[in-house]
């Protein structure tokens, strides 16, 4: 650094330390970077630099037809590749009116819900490893790994589904996997308690959480954090509750929110806990709609040249990490006119900067931890 | 509240800067007058009638045709559940607008996007640094017009099809 260096009268002095944390860290989740002025133990800054994922998924979405983009919103967020999957095709059939089929919205929420318990298994399994407990990690990529097996028998793919279509869902889930949907579940819901035991209720994990980098309500809605942290602050509130869309509105689960029970309301606990208490309100989704499956065509008739009229919209679907929102304007060509992808890790890593002013290093790997940043949804 | 009333409101309180209302599209927008941005989003949020305390995104449209790049700002209510848009034209050969980090401390990212794939400047701004791309990249990629260098620091960009040289 180039700043001066204050000479003390005996000769010693003190200096603030850079130190690059990243980009391949284990505690970074993905490729990106922070750069940390630190003070011994202290944090005085640490500034993020992202972008070592930027793949122009927006750009691409100029040059590929309204079909063909499909798979390209898979990469936008590839733990819960869904959910861009949903937000894109709801943008484009609200553009072109589209009705999706009434066993298509429930095929879609199935799947969704699914990817959303293995993206929060993700999430709080390294979580607990970035913590120092590594035992539990291996417990959550257990279980995700036959949410895993499910998703490939619904639509082929482990990762990246491209399984919502416009109009529908690609393939019809069939009754075979409906019924091993429900054996997972029956698995996973003592699997939760399991492992709360193991992780949840574990003293130095806890200790570790309560009452760090504490998010205020005001805070959170300034830097507009989204999701599972929004609710951590505090704030109850879920595009699937509030600004209804699919089949939300007739299914009925609760939103949980962060009650500050073991520290501070808005800390890292609380939104850890959101966390884990919203895989068991995806469970619950997930058994109403195997109960409420209609039967039908699983994808509307949808032409293949697929120009939607001059126009433009918003549309907000809640993903694992928050509102994402997909601004899509139609030129009514065959191309999209501009695509663009709001992501809650973007914002969530936005406030790092401030929050980090000081706390303890060890303290700064669970704020990343907590706010669940995932290094392809910020940079896209 | 309606996206008519909000208008109205917002009309009557900023008469001349504030129109181009259109309504009958799917989302209702409104143009501002770039010289009026901070203060329009400062009293939407302010205002308890209308009460936008979140800015949920904030990105521009490039419109070659009309020469204008137009910035996007979606702001919405959680107390009132409702959502309103704005929209800036800036001229494409020197687009700047005032930045509404002030406002919502999330826009200095937003912005910071903005800038580094559209090449808008934003006055005021803390830290207007390029965010996705390399600080030494030359161009900015959401803009239509945009052709790719053909190489970075001395590496190609282009690469010739995989398939075309295995088929030969």
């Amino acid at each position: 650094m180039n700043e001066t260096i204050p000479v003390q009268p005996e000769g010693f002095y003190t200096e603030d330390m850079t130190i690059s944390v990243g980009p391949q860290h284990p505690s970074t989740h993905g490729v990106l970077r922070f750069v940390v002025k630190t003070d011994g133990e202290v944090i005085s800054e640490a500034l993020p630099d992202v972008g070592y994922l930027h793949r122009s998924i927006e750009k691409i979405g100029e040059k590929v037809t309204w079909h063909g983009y499909v798979p390209y919103t898979d990469r936008a967020d590839y733990l819960a590749a869904m959910f861009a999957n949903q937000g894109f095709c709801m943008a484009a059939e609200r553009l072109s009116g589209t009705e999706v089929t009434r066993r298509g919205e429930f095929c879609r929420v199935i799947a969704c819900e699914l990817n959303r318990i293995a993206s929060h298994l993700i999430s709080v399994g390294t979580f607990g490893q970035d913590i120092g407990a590594i035992t539990p990690f291996v417990h959550a990529l257990r279980e995700r790994e036959s949410i895993n097996n499910l998703m490939e028998e619904i639509c082929g793919a482990r990762l990246t589904y491209n399984y919502i279509r416009i109009g529908g869902v690609g393939y019809d889930i069939l009754p075979e996997t409906c019924a091993r949907i429900s054996e997972f579940l029956d698995h996973f819901e003592p699997i939760v308690d399991e492992f709360n035991r193991l992780l949840s209720n574990n003293k130095i994990f806890r200790e570790r959480l309560a009452g760090v980098a504490v998010i205020s309500l005001e805070d959170a809605l300034s830097y507009n954090l989204v999701g599972p942290n929004l609710r951590g602050a505090g704030l109850k509130w879920d595009i699937r509750r509030d600004i209804p869309y699919s089949v939300y509105p007739e299914l009925e689960f609760d939103v949980p929110v962060g009650s500050g029970h073991i520290g501070k309301l808005g800390d890292s606990f609380d939104r850890y806990w959101v966390r884990i208490r919203e895989m068991q309100e995806s469970c619950k989704i997930l058994r109403q709609c195997l109960k409420m499956l209609p039967k039908g065509p699983a994808i509307a008739k949808v032409p293949r040249k697929f120009k939607p009229p001059p126009g433009e919209c918003y549309v907000r679907v809640e993903a694992p990490r928050g509102d994402m929102g997909f601004y899509v304007v139609s030129d009514g060509s065959e191309y999209p006119y501009r695509v663009r992808i709001r992501t809650g890790s973007f914002t969530a890593m936005s406030i790092i900067d401030k929050l980090s002013k000081g706390i303890m290093v060890a303290d700064l790997i669970a704020l990343i931890g907590s706010l669940d940043v995932d290094a392809p949804e910020i940079d896209r | 509240m309606e996206a008519k009333a909000i208008y109205a409101r917002l009309e009557s309180q900023f008469p001349g800067k504030v129109g181009g209302f259109k309504e009958d599209v799917l989302e209702p927008y409104c143009l501002v007058d770039p010289q009026a941005i901070v203060e329009v989003c400062r009293f939407v949020r302010d205002d308890p009638a209308l009460k936008f305390e979140v800015l949920s995104d904030l990105t521009a449209l490039d419109w070659p045709k009309d020469e204008k790049i137009q910035v996007v700002y979606h702001l919405y209510s959680y107390a009132f559940k409702h959502q309103l848009v704005l929209k800036a034209d800036l001229p494409r050969d020197n687009p700047a607008i005032a930045s509404v980090e002030n406002v919502w401390k999330v826009a200095n990212w937003f912005e910071r996007e903005v800038f580094d794939l559209f090449g808008v400047i934003f006055e005021g701004h803390s830290d207007l640094r390029r965010i996705m791309l390399p600080e030494d990249w030359v161009g900015h990629p959401l803009r239509k017009d945009y052709v790719e260098q053909e190489e970075y620091d001395g590496i190609s960009t282009q690469r010739a099809p995989l398939v075309e040289k295995l088929l030969r």
